[in-house]
């Protein structure tokens, strides 16, 4: 028998422990041998991991009482670049990079031609608008509720990094699909990157990948769009979230502890 | 914040953490039907709005307007509000810049142990402020109207000129309106009060060689024109003329006007 380690919820008080089981040689039900065989498969990869660990560090933890909708908006932000990151793996198997039409006439293919092929953009397309919004909301969330103050400063800085690569995103992003529209919004957004001080003129170059907009200047800004940032979010994002376990999401402001306290005290 | 009101938040937090729930399921199922809204809301998105394409990608030209995505609008807006040149790389880096590091660094300087947004009422009201106008700005982007078309009239004096010279200003006319200059120029009632100067009279402050020349060579952020120069020069030829005759009027403007006009330019 594999000597089990599953994380297992923590039982409210009231609730009496479950009996072990009686010791001897019970009926294997079909059904026994299925579990068992679940059971050493988990067992077998905790015996070489050690991953229970972690899994009941992260999900039984407690979250402090209070807590309401609003602290679901970070999580649907991640939820919402994981769709993007699905939907553009999706789009990525027909894009080609190629400034000299390539581009363009694999996305008209991709709306045109494939099995939900505009399905699967529209849904990139409007998931960073979505991403966006809730990225936003999840930034204001945090700051009236005070909860990037002590101990949380370092994972608010994390966040800002966060909100800002969600923004580079859109901004490599938009230039992809090739239109007159993306086009020359990106030209002029580089051109206004250009005009900053010290750095604008060597930042507009590197984004366009020399003094002007070529052939380049769309690989360049798919390799940005689909490796660099990508991989900067998730790592960022692996952070933020091993913060958010380790310190713990905030009550609400209003939350005080005291009251119950005494309420507990008076019981006492 | 200092050590004691440390101290305090923490014992504080580790009650209301023992007297709160665990995270699975509990908060995990809040979460996950978040989720199953954001997916739902991405789906509807998709199928009611759809991904339509533009046009491809033509340096030259055809229709085209550089708008960025709507959430860019309020960084977009803020550019329209700087109107001496000198001071453009302030409105462009210089704002969103300084509004980055004032983000990034707020933890460092709003040290306060206080958390209740009603008891912070400095940072309440400048994250409310920042709201609005965010939300503002972007309201005047979106409804700047589509930059792709250009309501003048044909002046008079052009008419008077013949069919070849109305042709050309009409081409003219068109080859502006669809190279997106209206998303940073206003041009009679169309077009964005900035980044750019107003283009309505714009003859009257600049002769055609200048015209030309800016649309080679332009001051940062406007693209250049010397593709279109190159790849089609009499739709650039055309550009440069309908520019160029882009003065203020005699004729059609009221009788009233028309002594004031004639003073303005003897």
């Amino acid at each position: 028998m594999p000597k089990l380690k599953l994380p297992a919820p923590p039982l409210p008080p009231g609730v009496p422990k479950p009996k072990p089981k009686r010791p001897g040689t019970p009926k294997q039900t079909p059904l026994d041998v299925a579990a068992d065989a679940g059971a050493s498969a988990v067992d077998w990869i905790d015996e070489r991991t050690s991953l229970s660990g972690g899994l009941r560090w992260m999900l039984f933890r407690k979250v402090p009482k209070g807590t309401n909708w609003f602290y679901t908006l970070g999580s649907a932000t991640m939820f919402a670049f994981l769709s993007q990151a699905v939907t553009g793996v999706f789009l990525a198997m027909y894009y080609r990079p190629d400034a000299a039409g390539g581009a363009y006439e694999s996305m008209r293919y991709v709306n045109d031609e494939v099995f939900l092929g505009e399905f699967v953009h529209g849904m990139h397309k409007w998931g960073s608008s979505v991403m966006v919004i809730l990225i936003f909301l999840h930034m204001a969330r945090t700051f009236f509720f005070g909860a990037y103050k002590y101990p949380r400063e370092l994972n608010w800085v994390i966040g800002v990094a966060l909100l800002i690569l969600t923004m580079a995103m859109s901004f490599t992003g938009y230039l992809l699909p090739f239109d007159q529209r993306s086009y020359w919004a990106t030209i002029v957004g580089v051109n206004i990157n250009g005009t900053g001080p010290l750095v604008g003129p060597y930042l507009s170059d590197f984004l366009r990948g020399g003094p002007e907009f070529g052939a380049t200047s769309l690989s360049r800004f798919y390799a940005i769009h689909m490796m660099l940032i990508p991989g900067a979010i998730a790592a960022l994002m692996g952070a933020h979230l091993y913060l958010v376990a380790k310190l713990g999401t905030t009550a609400p402001p209003w939350i005080r502890a005291e009251k119950s306290d005494a309420v507990r005290e008076e019981k006492a | 914040m200092n050590r004691q009101e440390k101290e305090q938040y923490l014992r504080e937090y580790s009650i209301l953490k023992a007297q709160g729930k665990p995270f699975f399921p509990y908060a995990v199922a809040k979460d996950s039907a978040m989720a199953c809204v954001v997916m739902l809301v991405i789906i509807l998105m998709s199928l009611i709005l759809g991904a339509e394409l533009g046009p491809k990608a033509d340096p030259t030209t055809t229709t085209y307007s550089p708008r960025p995505e709507w959430y860019f609008f309020f960084l977009f807006e803020l550019l329209k509000v700087v109107k001496e040149p000198a001071l453009t790389p302030l409105a462009t880096i210089g704002v969103p810049t300084i509004c980055m590091i004032l983000l990034f660094l707020l933890p460092f300087y709003d040290r306060s142990a206080e958390r209740r947004p009603e008891r912070r009422p400095v940072a309440t009201t400048a994250g409310i402020l920042t709201i609005g106008a965010m939300a503002y700005l972007t309201y005047l982007g979106a409804s700047a109207g589509a930059p792709t078309q250009i309501d003048l009239e044909t002046p008079s004096r052009i008419q008077a000129q013949g069919a070849q010279m109305v042709a050309q200003y009409e081409s003219g006319k068109q080859v502006v309106a669809q190279s997106g200059c209206l998303a940073c120029h206003k041009l009679g009632k169309n077009g964005n009060e900035g980044p750019g100067p107003e283009l309505t009279d714009i003859a009257d402050r600049l002769p055609r060689q200048a015209i030309q020349r800016t649309l080679i060579n332009p001051t940062a952020p406007m693209p250049s024109f010397a593709a279109l120069q190159r790849n089609s020069p009499e739709k650039f030829a055309a550009m440069v003329a309908f520019l160029g005759e882009l003065k203020e009027e005699e004729g059609d403007e009221s009788e009233d006007d028309a002594p004031v006009n004639a003073q303005r330019r003897p």
